[in-house]
């Protein structure tokens, strides 16, 4: 592993440049890991597509080098990322998509022999606390998850969402969850969650309430460097916040922290959270990596991306105790303009 | 009365619940009761600080409180 005073380059690389109407979390983690005064970067952008505004925010992203799609396999990952850093040395990786986690995940002991250190959880953690393991990961961890039943069939479904009594929530694997009122409800919404995703599919019982994030950062030891609960103020057909508010629930902290102490969490994490009207927390999903609205916690005075940067390359870092409530983030669109050049050149070349 | 201790209010009416993330605006009077409240002024001392300065039939304010009170019960600012 290459040394690296605080006040040297730290070249970063960072995934997810996009910024489509569901965002992906790369400019807001790079944003705040320009804010930290603590060092120097040399940001490098992996992006999948030509179209990914991060690519051209040249102040935002020094250099940015096209990675083969998820489903391509590690090898060919590895072999990429083995010629981008013999060009840039880079000293730490963030990944910060849920489809590519499991691809680093498995790569980064060799990422490691490379120079290229990653903090992230283990494939066994990142495993468990998936959509289609999640209530079992509730039941053996005493954590509170709404009963849900995974089902492989159009069969199973009126039999699985009677058990549960309508309204019910459908889930796809990957991404989407639809609430259905009605039987017909989820058999149409079942044949287009198939269609988009693929099988199987997770029924889960309708929890009414207020819909809360929670960021967190984990040292992978037990010990949670920082949490930050917001609670969603707007939210697009998508289901994402597009403004939200940090808030301070003690029971929030208390479900987050007994959560990294659980799984020992490295890296960086969502749990999203619903509110019931008599004030129990329920976790509805987990994400395993920084949400797209983790700028956040750098504004509210936990730098959760620059935290996790000192973490991989093996600083200490002593948790945050404190954070400003009552901040708020609203997001926006802009329309960045740029030359058919440096379209053509990422496009053409894979590199900008 | 009591305002929940963490609940943040500002002259201008505008009311904070940290811990959920709710806000409110009220009017100007409502915002000078949510100040004798966080004041721990009783009930009566409320109606009677209200009623001289604003000229209000007591019998009125009694019942325009018990509204704007079970609003603040009803959104969880008052202390139980």
């Amino acid at each position: 592993m290459k040394e690296k005073d605080k006040k040297q380059e730290v070249v970063i690389a960072v995934t997810a440049l996009n910024a489509i109407d569901s965002p992906g979390p790369g400019i807001p983690v790079i944003r705040a890991i320009r804010e930290c005064k603590d060092f120097k970067v040399r940001i490098i952008g992996l992006s999948y597509e030509s179209l990914e505004p991060g690519i051209y925010m040249h102040d935002m992203v020094d250099k940015t080098y096209q990675i083969p799609y998820p489903s391509a396999g590690t090898d060919v990952l590895f072999e990429r990322l083995r010629h981008i850093t013999n060009i840039e040395n880079i000293d730490v990786l963030i990944p910060n998509f849920d489809a590519e986690l499991s691809n680093f995940i498995k790569i980064s002991v060799e990422l490691k022999k490379l120079g290229i250190s990653t903090f992230l959880p283990t494939l066994e953690e990142f495993e468990a606390r998936d959509k289609v393991n999640l209530s079992r990961f509730g039941r053996k961890n005493d954590f509170p998850i709404p009963p849900d039943k995974v089902i492989f069939q159009i069969g199973e479904l009126v039999k699985a969402a009677e058990k549960f009594s309508y309204p019910i929530v459908l889930k796809g694997k990957y991404y989407d969850a639809v609430i259905c009122k009605t039987i017909e409800d989820a058999e149409k919404t079942f044949y287009k969650l198939q269609a988009k995703w693929g099988l199987p599919l997770i029924i889960q019982k309708f929890i009414s309430g207020t819909e809360i994030n929670v960021a967190l950062l984990g040292d992978g030891r037990g010990n949670t460097i920082s949490i930050i609960p917001m609670r969603k103020l707007y939210i697009t057909d998508k289901g994402k916040a597009w403004a939200g508010i940090t808030i301070e629930d003690p029971s929030l902290i208390e479900i987050a922290e007994k959560f990294v102490k659980a799984t020992k969490w490295r890296g960086g994490c969502e749990l999203e959270i619903m509110m019931s009207s008599d004030g129990k927390p329920f976790i509805m999903e987990v994400n395993p990596r920084f949400p797209a609205w983790i700028y956040l916690s750098a504004a509210a005075g936990q730098n959760q991306p620059a935290s996790l940067v000192k973490l991989a390359l093996g600083q200490k870092v002593i948790p945050f105790k404190k954070y400003e409530v009552g901040k708020v983030f609203i997001r926006y669109s802009w329309d960045l303009i740029i030359d058919i050049t440096d379209f053509q050149e990422i496009s053409g070349t894979g590199e900008l | 009365m009591k305002l929940k201790k963490n609940i943040a209010t500002s002259e201008a009416g505008f009311i904070f619940n940290p811990g959920t993330g709710d806000s409110f605006s009220v009017n100007n009077i409502g915002a000078e009761i949510l100040s004798m409240f966080k004041e721990n002024k009783s009930l009566e001392e409320v109606i009677e600080n209200i009623s001289i300065r604003y000229q209000v039939e007591k019998s009125q304010l009694e019942k325009d409180l018990e509204d704007f009170i079970s609003q603040l019960y009803g959104h969880n600012l008052l202390e139980k």
